[in-house]
């Protein structure tokens, strides 16, 4: 008796959950055949790292870029055309990467060097896709195209701006994960904030994570309360936290005057607050451009496989905005860019 | 006899329920959000079992998780809950990719038992910290365990920063001497990463079936595990068992982390966040009952989610924090799961009642 029941009440699960599934099929069948895609021989795709599309920063940017190539060249998103794949673990980046492939993606990109070692596996193996990583770089591979960024030399010119903007001479530099890339940045900010004022004070602080804006938001608490009027980021989504709290500070207290410097792209949206505006100014990256770029490569046939690709100030990939500088600090942001572009300030890739 | 059948057999049928009521709510919200279900679980399915090489990475995907599971349900049945299974298997993942950077010219026959065997002794040792001050001096192995996670997550990431590496945040690949990976199972697989870690995940599931179902050692730990006092009054050890059910929890718990430290990834690197193999074994563990052949199921179950979720975004446009939602439904129906044996129990009875009432 009671087995019988036990066995009905499966049955009824189980009954009702194909109705329901079978009632959802039939009222948007269609919504899948939307996601069709164009017909193209060149289809490129993004594999996040696990900051996401939605980051505001790397990730974004070089969604954006990819969105762009697929509009200029009549590409829809979806298979043949162009997408991304988010990874949510680092154990997720080899399955895109191969679901990037199968799926018929012919330039694969992998985005942030947390993807090194999953490229350089699955470029060994699908040998007739393309792939680029960029931050890093993939030994030994004809179809790779690694592509680095002079993350330095921008980082420098943000020490500039936060040396000559700091009242309290007291900076803070949030950093993301301790390690060769973020080191880029924090050499290259300290080298700038030294260049104008070697007794200015810059308080360096890793977050250990790229995804925690809740840290980011603690970590600037603490640097604001200790006197720090500019706080550096290169943090990605973790330096939301820290625009949220300059923010809050400036709403509570308008008299006083703290500034975060963007990361990656203008990140002039994120410090929006009535009354005004915390971003000082963005380092920029010209992630989404160099998607583009060799994207486009990549479809005339011209993919630049197995050569590592550095883009600096000089090639105008990366920059620093005009966000909030004053005049004077312009004035010397573009001074100290030129000198950089002509070589004579060489600016230095370690801590 | 028929009662403990009837009882397996219901553990089993509210098992299914959980999973059939998360995969249900899962359509429903996918409805709701204007995307269809049946292309959402057709792209799960294709990317979990499509193809040779997607079912390879679902069983990679179970494989550590599998080993997190029992490691919870070892320390469950012994009356703990063992919240540091996280932290045990990072340091496991840890402990495994060190010896094997650290003996690169030894022989793969000695090289390989040796990371598993550091991998479960990094793990055991971490559990053992909870279970000595839980044993000694009745601390909450809740918190202590929470606490310890947090202190390997850093720990290891400064031994991979400045101990392994020079300032790096990933280690060099490990030497193939150490590797579970195997060339044949990559080829079989269409290049899926799955590594014989599987077997070695199936044979500890025996050997814990074994331990706690047919030695005085298991049923010690079952015994203190069901009433403390009443096995130290029929004179077992409890802090002994206390301390054995820990580290034996922790050494499966390294184990899973070793799975991904030479098999997954080959190496380890500096994490943002605990990796979640801990936390996702948990809900392996109270799916499968606790009991190391449900688990199995439950983590291959666990493991095509995972891995057939990663193509839903693509294939169904359904975003991918859906996917999630619909795993937090599942665990969600195991959670509940004692509303379902209510109803189960209520439902025969009220219709005996009808009928009695009704003659």
């Amino acid at each position: 008796m009671k087995k019988r029941s036990l066995i009905g009440l499966l049955a009824l699960g189980v009954g009702v959950s194909m109705t329901l599934v079978a009632c959802g099929g039939n009222k948007d069948k269609d919504s899948s055949k939307d996601k069709g895609g164009s017909d193209s021989k060149y289809a490129a795709a993004i594999v996040t790292d696990v900051g996401g599309v939605d980051d505001k920063s790397f990730n974004q940017s070089a969604w954006e870029g990819l969105q762009e190539w697929g509009k200029e060249n009549d590409l829809e998103r979806g298979k043949g055309g162009f997408d991304y794949f988010q990874s949510n673990t680092d154990a997720d980046y080899m399955n895109n990467l191969n679901n990037a492939v199968k799926q018929g993606y012919t330039t694969v990109f992998g985005v942030g060097y947390k993807l090194t070692d999953a490229i350089s596996e699955v470029a060994g193996q699908r040998q007739d896709t393309n792939f680029v990583i960029i931050d890093s770089v993939v030994e030994d591979r004809d179809n790779v195209a690694s592509v680095l960024f002079k993350d330095q030399e921008a980082s420098f010119l943000a020490g500039i701006a936060a040396a000559k903007t700091s009242e309290s001479k007291k900076i803070g530099f949030v950093g993301g994960m301790e390690g060769e890339v973020i080191g880029r940045f924090e050499a290259g900010f300290l080298a700038g904030v030294k260049a104008v004022d070697p007794s200015i004070k810059v308080d360096v602080v890793y977050a250990e994570a790229f995804d925690a804006p809740e840290k980011g938001q603690q970590i600037a608490a603490a640097m604001y309360n200790n006197g720090v009027d500019v706080i550096f980021h290169a943090s990605g989504a973790t330096g939301n936290g820290v625009f949220s709290e300059a923010k809050d500070i400036m709403k509570n207290d308008p008299s006083k005057k703290v500034w975060v410097i963007g990361v990656d792209r203008d990140q002039e949206e994120e410090g929006k607050y009535d009354g005004g505006n915390v971003t000082l100014t963005s380092t920029l990256k010209g992630v989404g451009a160099t998607v583009k770029d060799i994207a486009n490569r990549s479809k005339d046939g011209k993919f630049p496989g197995g050569e590592v690709i550095s883009y600096g100030l000089k090639e105008e990939a990366i920059d620093l905005t005009e966000g909030n500088l004053t005049e004077d600090v312009q004035k010397a942001v573009d001074e100290y860019r030129e000198k950089i572009i002509s070589g004579d300030i060489e600016v230095p890739d370690k801590p | 006899m028929t009662n403990s059948m009837n009882g397996k057999l219901k553990g089993v049928i509210v098992a299914l329920l959980s999973v059939i009521l998360g995969l249900v709510m899962g359509a429903v919200i996918m409805l709701v959000s204007g995307h269809d279900p049946i292309a959402g679980y057709s792209a799960m399915i294709q990317g979990s079992f499509g193809d040779l090489s997607y079912f390879g990475e679902t069983l990679r995907q179970s494989t550590p998780l599998i080993l997190t599971a029992l490691a919870f349900a070892v320390a469950s049945t012994a009356g703990f809950f063992n919240i540091g299974i996280e932290g045990q298997s990072l340091l496991g993942w840890l402990g495994a990719v060190w010896c094997a950077l650290a003996f690169p010219d030894l022989p793969k026959f000695i090289l390989l038992p040796a990371c598993l065997i550091v991998g479960a002794l990094f793990g055991a040792f971490w559990a053992g910290i909870a279970g000595m001050l839980k044993a000694f001096f009745n601390t909450s192995e809740v918190i202590i365990t929470i606490m310890l996670n947090y202190i390997a997550l850093y720990l290891s990431n400064f031994v991979i920063r400045d101990i392994i590496t020079d300032g790096k945040d990933a280690t060099p690949i490990i030497p193939d001497a150490a590797s579970l990976r195997s060339p044949g199972l990559e080829q079989l697989t269409d290049y899926s990463r799955l590594h014989y870690g599987i077997i070695i995940a199936v044979l500890m599931c025996v050997i814990v079936w074994i331990l706690m179902q047919k030695t005085t050692t298991g049923y010690e730990l079952r015994a203190v595990g069901m009433n403390p006092f009443a096995s130290q009054y029929a004179g077992m050890s409890t802090k002994r068992n206390i301390i054995l059910a820990m580290v034996i929890s922790g050494a499966l718990a390294g184990l899973g982390g070793t799975m991904e430290g030479l098999g997954t990834f080959k190496n380890i690197f500096t994490q943002n966040s605990l990796p979640g193999l801990g936390f996702n074994g948990m809900a392996v563990s109270l799916l499968g009952g606790g009991n190391p052949f449900g688990i199995i199921a439950a983590g291959v179950l666990f493991g095509a989610l995972k891995t057939g979720g990663l193509l839903m975004p693509t294939e169904a446009g359904v975003p991918e924090e859906l996917v999630d939602i619909v795993i937090a439904l599942i665990i969600f129906f195991v959670g509940a799961s004692y509303l379902i044996t209510y109803l189960l129990d209520k439902l025969p009875a009220k219709k005996n009642a009808l009928k009695e009432g009704g003659e």
